[in-house]
């Protein structure tokens, strides 16, 4: 083996052990440093979000009128959910599209808030449309209406949405 | 000692221990509900504000067993110390997790916490302070962790120096289906520090043949098998060591490196023509690859010990332009750093919508300053430093547009006041009127009510008369008064017969049907609480009205007042650390490349004089042939 081939695998078998970066102790101490003073300014402004929601909703959405609607898929559905469209009183009040993301943690057993409003004591009336495709590739649409008792306390209206070979209804309205 | 394996098993001990937050049987609180949708999308902000307001809550009612949370109180206590934790807010997760472990909990959920509290100080690099947490758990542990509770005592063994007890842990856990891969792993890892190199082998040859599927479980495994043929190499064992790096998948993670080193066992074996195979492969890979790079050098260098020197000439030729123009890419690189190019990139939003955002910011055109981004990613360090800038500019817009929102809310309140001030003087008004008859029909309602009660032990039937029948009475009264005294008066007297009569009538009619007309009095009362019950909501409703009308722009300045300065105060703070954690992102991304460019530069100059002697050799190889 020439003396420059040898070098060269010397040099290039010893370039193995290094890693992609390593940080100097001066850095990682910065670095640790800053990551306490950001953990810190993230309980401040998680208390500020706190107050400033509690401010929202007695301002926007005071307890007598407030109404909110939330969406869930029933459990272990696999239908892909396209949209959601709401309409209270016939008034469009919400149209949802959702992102792959968002449908994952609907199907994990997370439940959206897709409207927050405000509606007179009474009764109204509530229309629920879903598009989407079943897991054989079949587009669905299905619309359903509903009436609701608005009274003095908050209103949380929740739609439960299922594909028809689950056996549950399409879109069940529950009270909480 | 304790801080290199610690940080190698980061990997292992990340992917066995990513469990999402978990919903119970069936939920019951849709804001609970909420929580978990935002968490389970990585939104851990909006998951931990949607969570501290609901837990804020639910302790600060008197009687929180009616609260909806209370179904799933357990399961959000520690979920909002998992979301910290995710959000890399180790503290707080520290503290949420302390409160549970602290507070009157079964010993089941006790052993839960004291797991997380451990899981939390290991990966802060406290192994001291995690043992201690895990040395808390005592009697039942809950079937879902017992086998991390295991894993993460071997880790934690591991990290304090302590491989013998980390090898008794992890050996117990070889079956453990969970943990398959990851324990096989730690266990290698275990034995090779506990200087039982021989054991530690056969442990990693196991560790690189286990059946796993998933992502997690193949990059460990790919991982097993690149350390044991490092360490089959440097003890001489080229051909186990060639054996074992061919284990390790081409598109993994382990991949360039794997293939670099099988060629370097093949070509300190001997065997030059097979190292041409995994290098040949590696030098079409992406350039910016450190083992790519290096691969460049190394393919033609095994051509020349095959004195195969034209390929060799060729093949170093082309090095040294990929070189040339990899170099001025870092160049170019550390010029757009230098301008402030990187953090701008890093925080394009259209890119962090996909998961594999690094790998697309690489790939955009025009964006030099990240070609070598995700060599800087592996570090740990930068890693965090990067995630804390991110979260920095995602906190940053949210200061941002609540502090344009205090504008709108003013706007919204002002409005309000100059609609419903000129009208509350009316509304007072008709309540005043309102409260006032409410007032007189809860008098006589009252008054009636206590009239009947007497009625009961002391019969008055003349209170029972209807109206017509108390206008005779009256009359009857009145005549009996204008009648005069003399009894002998006929006329009178048949008047006075008369009156006797009809009174004697009327009190025949109120007594025989007392009864009945005591029942209608009771019913008449209930018609009338009908009725006042009709004013009272009437009331109610004006109250509340009246309330919602002055609540909707009384007393917001002061908490908004206060809001604004809180949001100015943290902006401030968020400005500042930015400017701090992007300048040492800048730093440490340039110091990083510009030990790249060192590189580049070493292996040009090298390439070069290599270009050069091995044209040198191949033409002194070609006379060697036309002389012959």
């Amino acid at each position: 083996m020439p003396i420059t081939s040898r070098i060269l695998a010397c040099v290039l078998a010893c370039a193995w052990i290094v890693p992609g970066w390593a940080a100097t102790s001066t850095d990682r101490d910065q670095m640790k440093g800053l990551d306490e003073q950001v953990q810190e300014v993230k309980s401040d402004v998680l208390g500020i979000a706190a107050e400033l929601s509690r401010l929202e909703e007695k301002l926007l959405y005071p307890s007598n009128t407030q109404v909110a609607v939330f969406v869930a898929l029933a459990a272990g559905d696999t239908m892909r959910l396209d949209a959601v469209k709401i309409q209270i009183d016939g008034q469009p009040v919400a149209h949802y599209i959702y992102s792959f993301k968002e449908l994952d943690a609907l199907r994990k057993g997370g439940v959206q808030r897709i409207y927050a409003g405000n509606v007179t004591t009474g009764q109204h009336q509530i229309e629920v449309s879903v598009s989407g495709k079943l897991p054989d590739g079949e587009d669905y649409d299905r619309t359903e209406r509903f009436a609701f008792e608005k009274g003095i306390e908050p209103k949380l209206v929740g739609v439960t949405l299922a594909s028809p070979e689950t056996g549950t209804p399409a879109i069940a309205l529950g009270n909480w | 000692m304790a801080r290199a394996p610690s940080r190698l098993l980061v990997l292992g001990l990340a992917a066995s221990f990513a469990a999402g937050p978990s919903l119970g049987d069936e939920l019951r609180d849709l804001y609970f509900g909420e929580a978990l949708f935002h968490a389970y999308q990585g939104d851990y902000f909006d998951a931990l504000q949607r969570l501290d307001t609901e837990l804020g809550q639910y302790h600060g009612i008197d009687e929180p067993q009616y609260d909806s949370l209370h179904y799933h109180i357990g399961a959000a206590e520690f979920d909002v110390g998992d979301f910290e934790l995710n959000y890399r807010m180790h503290h707080r997760a520290g503290r949420a997790i302390k409160a549970v472990l602290e507070g009157d909990v079964e010993p089941a959920v006790r052993n839960e916490a004291a797991f997380r509290l451990a899981r939390i100080h290991f990966q802060k690099d406290q192994p001291e302070e995690a043992l201690h947490a895990l040395q808390r758990i005592e009697g039942p542990v809950p079937e879902h962790i017992r086998d991390d509770v295991e894993f993460l005592r071997g880790n934690v063994y591991m990290a304090l120096g302590r491989p013998g007890d980390a090898v008794e842990v992890l050996e117990a856990l070889q079956r453990s289906k969970a943990l398959t891969g990851f324990a096989a792993y730690n266990l290698g890892m275990a034995l090779l520090q506990d200087g039982r190199t021989p054991e530690a082998i056969e442990q990693l040859d196991r560790a690189g043949q286990v059946d796993v599927s998933d992502p997690a479980g193949e990059a460990i495994r790919d991982k097993a098998n690149l350390i044991l043929g490092t360490m089959l190499f440097e003890s001489a064992d080229y051909d186990r060591a060639g054996r074992s790096l061919d284990r390790v998948r081409l598109e993994g993670p382990f991949s360039n490196q794997a293939l670099l080193r099988a060629g370097w066992a093949q070509v300190t074996a001997g065997n030059h023509e097979r190292a041409l195979v995994p290098w040949n492969l590696l030098a079409a890979r992406d350039v910016t690859d450190l083992a790519v790079q290096e691969a460049l050098l190394a393919a033609p260098h095994a051509y020349g010990q095959l004195s195969v020197h034209g390929r060799a000439a060729l093949m170093y030729g082309q090095a040294l332009e990929t070189y040339s123009h990899e170099l001025e890419r870092v160049d170019a690189s550390i010029a757009s750093i230098r301008k402030g190019h990187f953090l701008e990139a890093l925080v394009r939003e259209e890119i962090r919508q996909v998961p594999d955002w690094v790998v697309r910011l690489r790939t955009l055109p025009e964006t030099p300053e990240t070609y070598y981004l995700t060599t800087l990613l592996a570090s740990h360090d930068f890693h965090t430093g990067l995630q804390n800038f991110l979260d920095l500019e995602d906190l940053r817009v949210r200061l941002v547009s609540w502090r344009a929102s205090f504008d709108a809310f003013e706007d919204i309140i002002g409005l309000r006041e100059r609609n419903y001030a000129p009208l509350l003087p009316d509304v007072d008004a008709q309540f005043r009127e309102l409260d006032s008859q409410i007032r007189l029909r809860m008098e006589q309602r009252e008054h009636l009510e206590r009239r009947l009660h007497d009625m009961l032990t002391a019969p008055r039937p003349e209170y029972l008369a209807d109206a017509d029948e108390r206008v005779v009475l009256e009359r009857l009264a009145l005549i009996e008064s204008g009648l005069s005294a003399d009894v002998d008066d006929p006329a009178q007297q048949a008047l006075r017969e008369r009156v006797a009569r009809i009174r004697g009538m009327l009190t025949w009619r109120l007594r025989t049907e007392y009864h009945e007309r005591f029942t209608q009095a009771h019913e008449h009362l209930r018609e009338l609480n009908g009725v006042i019950d009709t004013m009272t909501r009437r009331y109610d409703s004006l109250v509340r009205t009246r309330q919602a009308a002055t609540h909707s722009y009384v007393g917001y300045d002061v908490p908004i007042g206060r809001l604004r300065t809180r949001v100015d105060a943290a902006l401030e703070k968020v400005n500042r650390l930015m400017a701090r954690q992007g300048h040492l992102l800048e730093t440490v991304a340039i110091e990083e490349l510009q030990a790249r460019r060192e590189r580049l530069v070493g292996y040009q100059s090298q390439a070069r004089f290599a270009v050069a002697d091995s044209y040198d050799r191949a033409t002194r190889q070609q006379t060697s042939e036309v002389r012959d």
